[in-house]
């Protein structure tokens, strides 16, 4: 039902100045803010002019397995940077271990110069760091609006005690609705204001994601796969509304496996295999760093190899995963 | 077969006391259940703590009954704490089976010989609610048609369905605001919740703790009405029926408990009195059903009903199934 | 796929029910001749005073004879003695208690026994318990006994009264485990918290029961098997509602993909619905097999085992062992831990989960039905016996890692043991608050349990 809107909303984005022209590819590189990085040394752990996020010495084990394995790492402000690497380097993990929501075996990590390890999950939202998940998260039964609603920050509302007494917030709830509104204009979604974000299709889900995380005014935004599982004709625009982030002066660090959009929006590229930081640099030099290639092809070298068993589990995986989403408190039910 | 004596007792206890014990234990269990997805199922712990407080603060430590009260309800905020403490930040069934065995942790204690000189054993505590009955402005029976209410019971509906449209202002007060966003939030993915800097644990802590006290509120109420508090009042079935009326009224509505307190327990003793009369007077022959097994086939419906209800109407009677609160399908 | 599988389950139950008859054999016949003890003879009274009655019999004569001239003093609370009475020829003393019945309530009694004139040769069996504190808890007569007869060796020692609690206590665990391991294997492959267990469990009584009630009894080679017979059929029977259970009902719902939460509270309607259809059928009361009767105790060194407790626990640790035999072993096993482990990945791999699960659900209920009919065994049964049950399954269950089949015995041998020894410290009546207490603290520091992985987050 939803795939209508989709494509209806997909056809608009090139109408936003914002977005600039639609073209893409590897020509088109953009490079805003590339000129930061002039300085910086094409190496893991290069130490960055102005970072907003320092991370050493980050280690996070699952049983024996060494998920997250991360000696230093710097991320430039004002800038946008891809995470990338291959099928279970530890990105996601690690986007987890940075925002709150895993708790490290070992390591220190500052946002602002603040130290942020083992700061829980809300309170690193409120620091001005806010992220998005994989498996895109809206609270399908509240309608659009009262999501976006539900992410600004510092409300009285929110608290017990005023909540009783509508003339204590109510003033604040109507300037939180009108930023609402604006930040539904700018991502296409005023018309779906009063639906369920149940009812959303996987794209404009994202949308949603993204802008509900905007309520917030966050200064970094790190946003994990913002392509998964968005048609091809949403992103687009999805791309243009990642780039509006920086032009507007935030920070946004990502994770994703789409290579045209690495390549397209991001200034800056940091690649894991096997937990650990194997290279840094812009996106053109970064995809041709054969540690890099080494990374990628090893992995899928091993795919080639054992390719029926490897893809059924990785389908079985997502389904898994994809059933998981539906169903929040849930187990698996066959 | 008298029709109209099962009709009529059917009303008399559709809006009689204990039908008012029930919606309030309901409420409770919307906050938790309906609104922030907490399973609760030991409402009944909570109601034991309100009703022991209540009786034992003027049986056995000779104190008004109004300190009970408040001693009441400040316990049952402090069963939250201690039941929210460990289960909160694990998965929902911790919680349900967490609070299943502490309600019958302070059932079974409360009913040990061990205890007796504070709680009464298992005959339990009375002689608690003179200053109750000192107030009860009627003094004789109240009739409307053919429903017949005594005083005292009658005493005890004022008071309880006040309370009960209190508590349920109260829900609505909270629930529209920015706060009842956020349980309800919570409800639907308490990651996403915290990811947008609320700190979810408090939000269900506080969850937990009113709902909690409108479970006291529910004690208080079963207290007053019997005259006595008794541990097998107390026990698991007890929060299992507050759980069917919440889902036969809607959860995550306001009214849904109200509504399906009246039809549960309106339903309850029509068919207690239709079976029982029917075996009395030989519709069922004897061989068949007894007494005793008449009063059983309310229960028996009332398992059927929950089932049904789960598997076909989760979002109750008069819900909406877009905002049923849990995915029933 | 299923012919190892099916040959396992078939030697085992040959085995079992074989070693059952035997042990039976060994154990019922002097079971028989203890039958009709001789009740102790208290003359009625009607007055309104309060009477403290005793009753003092030669546990070695068969039936038990009544020792007459024995010292009794009763004491109150102070010390001050109240009465001295001799046992008269019926062995019985009767002390009316001074005073309104109702000055004495709540108030302690002693009753002492001067050991110094029991019969030559006699002594207490019990040598400690020279004397018994009674508490009024009403006011109706009280009475008390104190068994005559060798004195039990050692059979006050703190610790060998924990171990006979422990042994007690292994009784109670073998079925704990039985409902457990049903109760984890089903939450394992479907994530379904099932409170209609418990009824799966009174299910196995109560079939039993319909079993021994059916007229005349089964006899082979001269050994009354009826029991025997009856428990198996509760384990077959149990198996088929099982089965049933799933395809009629959960099958459906896992088929509409019903959510886990409305899962739980269809069982809980479920569990509302069977109790009250129980209660229907049996009545309120407590029931007995035919063959209920306390046997003469097996004495093995310090410690009494009854032949029947030994047949409950040999019988439950081999349907256990057997069963996580095929878990472990067998193709079916495996199919089972599979699918426990990731529906979505055994279903790709070509595992029936349906089948798998509807597998689950017959073996599960099986014991679960198994572990009612030997608890009906050991201590009898009433219509509620597995909802009593049922927050200490979750207990074990929980106790040893949701989910895990090694775990779920582990936390009923625990939880079982410990609840009875648990005696040893704190009143009989509050057993279960302290399993239902240790359940939470588990779930405090360790919320995956014993055995149980930490789970991965994000």
């Amino acid at each position: 039902m939803a795939a209508d809107n989709e494509f209806e909303d997909a056809g608009m984005p090139g109408a936003t100045p914002a977005n600039g022209p639609g073209g893409h590819g590897a020509t088109a590189i953009r490079s805003s803010a590339a000129h930061m990085f002039t300085d910086v040394a094409h190496e893991p752990g290069a130490s960055k002019p102005d970072p907003i996020l320092v991370a050493t010495g980050v280690t996070r084990t699952f049983g024996g397995l060494t998920a997250v394995d991360v000696d230093h790492v710097e991320i430039q402000r004002g800038a946008i940077t891809a995470l990338i690497g291959p099928n279970g380097a530890g990105k996601t993990t690690f986007f987890n271990l940075l925002t709150g929501f895993d708790k490290p075996d070992s390591g220190n990590w500052s946002f602002r110069g603040n130290d942020l390890a083992r700061v829980p999950a809300y309170k690193v939202a409120r620091m001005g760091m806010v992220r998005t998940f994989q498996l895109t998260k809206v609270l399908s039964k509240l309608t659009v609006i009262e999501n976006m609603r539900t992410g600004a920050t510092g409300q009285s509302g929110e608290r017990l005690l005023k909540a009783m007494f509508p003339f204590l917030w109510r003033s604040q709830e109507e300037a939180n609705t009108r930023k609402a509104d604006e930040l539904l204009e700018r991502f296409l979604l005023i018309k779906k204001r009063e639906d369920f974000a149940g009812s959303l299709s996987g794209g404009q889900r994202k949308l949603l994601e993204m802008a509900r995380a905007l309520m917030a005014d966050p200064e970094l935004v790190m946003l994990d796969e913002p392509m998964a599982g968005v048609n091809p004709a949403l992103k687009q625009s999805l791309l243009g509304h990642v780039k509006s982030l920086r032009d507007e002066g935030r920070t946004v660090l990502f994770v994703e496996h789409d290579m045209d959009m690495v390549r397209d929006i991001s200034d800056w590229v940091v690649v894991m295999a096997q937990g650990r930081i194997i290279a840094e640099g812009p996106p053109h030099s970064v995809m041709s760093d054969p540690r890099v290639i080494d990374a990628y092809l090893g992995a899928h070298h091993d795919v080639a190899l054992d390719l029926t068993e490897d893809t059924i589990l990785a389908e079985a995986e997502h389904e898994l995963a994809a059933q998981r989403d539906e169903e929040p408190k849930g187990n698996h039910h066959a | 077969m008298d029709f109209g004596s099962i009709l009529t007792t059917t009303v008399q206890q559709a809006f009689g006391p204990l039908a008012i014990v029930y919606c309030l234990a309901a409420i409770g269990l919307n906050v938790h259940f309906g609104y922030t997805g907490l399973l609760n199922f030991g409402q009944a712990g909570f109601m034991a703590v309100g009703g022991y407080a209540m009786a034992s603060a003027v049986a056995t430590w000779g104190l008004s009954l109004w300190a009970g009260i408040a001693i009441g309800i400040v316990l049952a905020a402090v069963l939250a704490l201690l039941l929210g403490i460990p289960t909160l930040r694990l998965r929902a069934d911790y919680l349900a089976i967490v609070t299943i065995a502490a309600a019958e942790i302070i059932r079974q204690t409360a009913g040990s010989v061990t205890l007796l000189d504070w709680f009464g054993g298992q005959d339990g505590l009375n002689s608690f609610v003179g200053d109750f009955r000192e107030l009860n402005p009627y003094d004789s029976a109240i009739s409307l048609g053919s429903v017949t209410w005594s005083p005292n019971d009658f005493w005890v509906m004022t008071v309880g369905w006040i309370l009960v449209a209190l508590c349920c202002l109260i829900v609505w007060a909270l629930m529209r605001s920015p706060w009842g966003r956020v349980l309800k939030a919570i409800r639907e993915d308490e990651d996403a919740v915290r990811s947008l800097g609320k700190n979810v644990y408090a939000y269900k802590m506080q969850s937990l703790v009113i709902g909690g006290i409108f479970g006291a509120f529910a004690g208080y109420i079963y207290g007053l009405s019997k005259a006595a508090v008794i541990p097998t009042d107390y026990a698991t079935d007890t929060t299992f029926f507050a759980y069917t009326i919440l889902l036969l009224g809607g959860a995550a509505r306001v009214f849904g408990p109200v509504v399906g307190a009246l039809i549960f327990w309106g339903l309850i003793n029509f068919l207690d009195a239709f079976f029982r009369q029917a075996a009395a007077n030989d519709v069922i022959p004897q061989a068949i059903m007894d007494q005793n097994q008449a009063g059983l086939m309310r229960f028996i419906v009332l398992g059927l009903a929950l089932m049904l209800l789960m598997i076909f109407r989760p979002q109750g009677i008069f819900g909406d199934r877009r905002e049923l609160a849990i995915d029933g399908r | 796929m299923h012919t190892r599988f099916m040959q396992v389950a078939a030697v085992t139950g040959a085995l079992l029910v074989a070693l059952m008859t035997l042990l039976l054999g060994v154990g019922a016949a002097p079971a028989q001749a203890a039958e009709q003890p001789a009740a102790c003879q208290f003359e009625p009274n009607d007055d309104p005073e309060i009477h403290l009655k005793g009753c003092l019999r030669d546990q070695r004569e068969d039936p038990p004879a009544p020792v007459p001239g024995v010292s009794v003093s009763v004491l109150d609370a102070e010390g001050e003695t109240i009465a001295d009475v001799e046992t008269n020829e019926s062995g019985v003393f009767d002390v009316a208690l001074p005073g309104e019945p109702l000055s004495n309530l709540g108030k302690d009694f002693t009753i002492r026994i001067d050991e110094d004139t029991l019969p030559e040769g006699s002594d207490l069996r019990n040598p400690e318990q020279v004397e018994l504190t009674v508490n009024f808890d009403t006011t109706s007569d009280q009475t008390v006994t104190f068994p005559i007869g060798d004195a039990l060796p050692e059979a006050a020692g703190k610790f060998t009264r924990g171990i006979q609690l422990a042994v007690g206590g292994l009784v109670f665990s073998v079925c704990l485990a039985m409902a457990a391991l049903g109760l984890s294997m089903i939450f394992g492959t479907t994530g379904l918290t099932n409170f209609a267990h418990g009824e799966l469990v009174t299910f196995g009584a109560l079939v039993a029961w319909g079993i021994d009630l059916l007229p005349g009894s089964i006899t082979v080679f001269g050994t009354n098997i009826t029991v025997v017979v009856g428990v198996v059929v509760a384990f077959i029977a149990g198996g088929l509602f099982g089965y049933l259970n799933d395809r009629a009902l959960w099958r459906p719902l896992r088929i509409r993909g019903t959510g886990v939460i409305a899962m739980m509270i269809v069982s809980i309607g479920l569990s509302i619905f069977l109790r009250s259809v129980y209660q229907y059928i049996a009545g309120g009361s407590n029931h007995n097999y035919s063959q209920y009767s306390a046997s003469t105790p097996w004495e093995i060194g310090p410690l009494l085992v009854t032949p029947r407790d030994m047949i409950v626990v040999v019988a439950g640790l081999v349907i256990l062992v057997a069963v996580s035999l095929l878990i472990q072993t067998t193709r079916m096993g495996k199919a089972t831990r599979a699918v426990a482990d990731n529906p979505g990945l055994a279903a790709s791999s070509g595992i029936n989960v349906q089948r798998v699960i509807a597998l689950v659900w017959t073996v599960g209920v099986a014991l679960a039905a198994m572990s009612g009919a030997l608890l009906g065994v050991t201590q009898g049964f009433d219509f509620q016996i597995g909802f009593k049950l049922l927050l200490l399954i979750f207990a074990a269950v929980v106790l040893g890692g949701l989910g895990t089949i090694w775990g779920a015995m582990i936390g009923a041998f625990v939880i079982g043991i410990f609840v009875e020894v648990s005696t040893l410290f704190v009143p009989a009546e509050l057993k279960y608050v302290g399993a239902l207490a240790v359940l939470i603290i588990v779930l405090l520091i360790r919320p995956q349990g014993l055995l149980g992985r930490a789970q991965r987050i994000g």
